[in-house]
């Protein structure tokens, strides 16, 4: 199949499957994230069903780490990657962003869709937050 | 009503797992949403074309949900302020720690990679301290 058609299809099937469970909301998202509050848990059934249909198909796809070719996420592809301070508190940033609004990149794309003002700014302000990475740890 | 929000979510949580299956098999990918969309700004490499293709199908996947008669659930509750510093935030931090809720969280996780459990298990106890909070704190 023609690459950039299969990964059209894969970003239309990926939104698709977010904009169905709902996970495009920030306010569900938080809700999910509001452990003390009244918890939604739909979120923990979309990410584990996403697992599971993933971690299946995975074991008929049978790549090897070396084939893949996403440089950037090398790390995460190899298991044997070790934990560091980058991981840590890169995580730990995300997650304070993710918190306060709702949005984690995915769902925040697909919000440029929605007209409203906040997924604008947000989405804005993420591509400069990327920038600002490359800018300060690409470039070596 | 209840079941239907659980049968959704299967039914959503399958086709994520099964968008990331396709890219992996047919572009040797992993359909992590940040480093994919980083990857169209400067230092430009020679893998545009597929990434503004993947992101493209994304968010064009709201308008054809529309269209077969969904509807799109988008609600932001936070002021412009607050989204603007969430967006750097998530920006850089999804960079710096390598990943977001699909690098990390269904894609490394699914390889079951150590990074991308101990990046996970932080970004939701961030996110779930800072919703706390916010909400419950002040």
């Amino acid at each position: 199949m023609n690459s950039n058609f299969s990964s059209f299809i894969s970003g239309l099937v990926f939104g698709l499957g977010l904009v169905i469970s709902q996970m495009t909301n920030p306010v569900k998202v938080l809700a999910f994230l509001d452990v003390a509050g009244s918890w939604d848990p739909t979120l923990a059934f979309v990410m584990a069903d996403a697992l599971l249909t993933l971690g299946l198909l995975q074991r008929l796809i049978r790549k090897r780490p070396e084939q893949i070719q996403d440089t950037d996420l090398q790390a995460c592809v190899n298991p044997k990657a070790g934990v560091d301070a980058k991981l840590i508190s890169g995580s730990a940033i995300f997650g304070i962003g993710w918190g306060l609004s709702g949005f984690c990149p995915g769902p925040a794309l697909i919000g440029l869709t929605s007209g409203l003002a906040g997924s604008y700014v947000f989405a804005g302000a993420m591509f400069i937050g990327f920038f600002l990475f490359n800018r300060l740890h690409r470039d070596r | 009503m209840t079941y239907l929000i659980i049968l959704s979510a299967l039914g959503g949580g399958a086709l994520i797992g099964l968008a990331a299956a396709m890219l992996l098999f047919f572009n040797n990918r992993t359909a992590g949403i940040s480093g994919t969309a980083a990857g169209i700004l400067p230092p430009w490499q020679q893998d545009t074309g597929w990434r503004l293709w993947f992101l493209a199908g994304l968010v064009l996947s709201a308008p054809l949900w529309t269209l077969l008669g969904g509807t799109v659930h988008i609600q932001i509750d936070a002021p412009l302020t607050v989204m603007a510093i969430a967006g750097l935030l998530v920006g850089y931090g999804t960079r710096l720690g390598g990943g977001c809720t699909s690098g990390h969280g269904i894609c490394g996780i699914a390889r079951l990679s150590v990074r991308s459990i101990v990046a996970t298990l932080l970004f939701m106890t961030t996110a779930g301290i800072t919703v706390f909070l916010v909400r419950h704190g002040f």
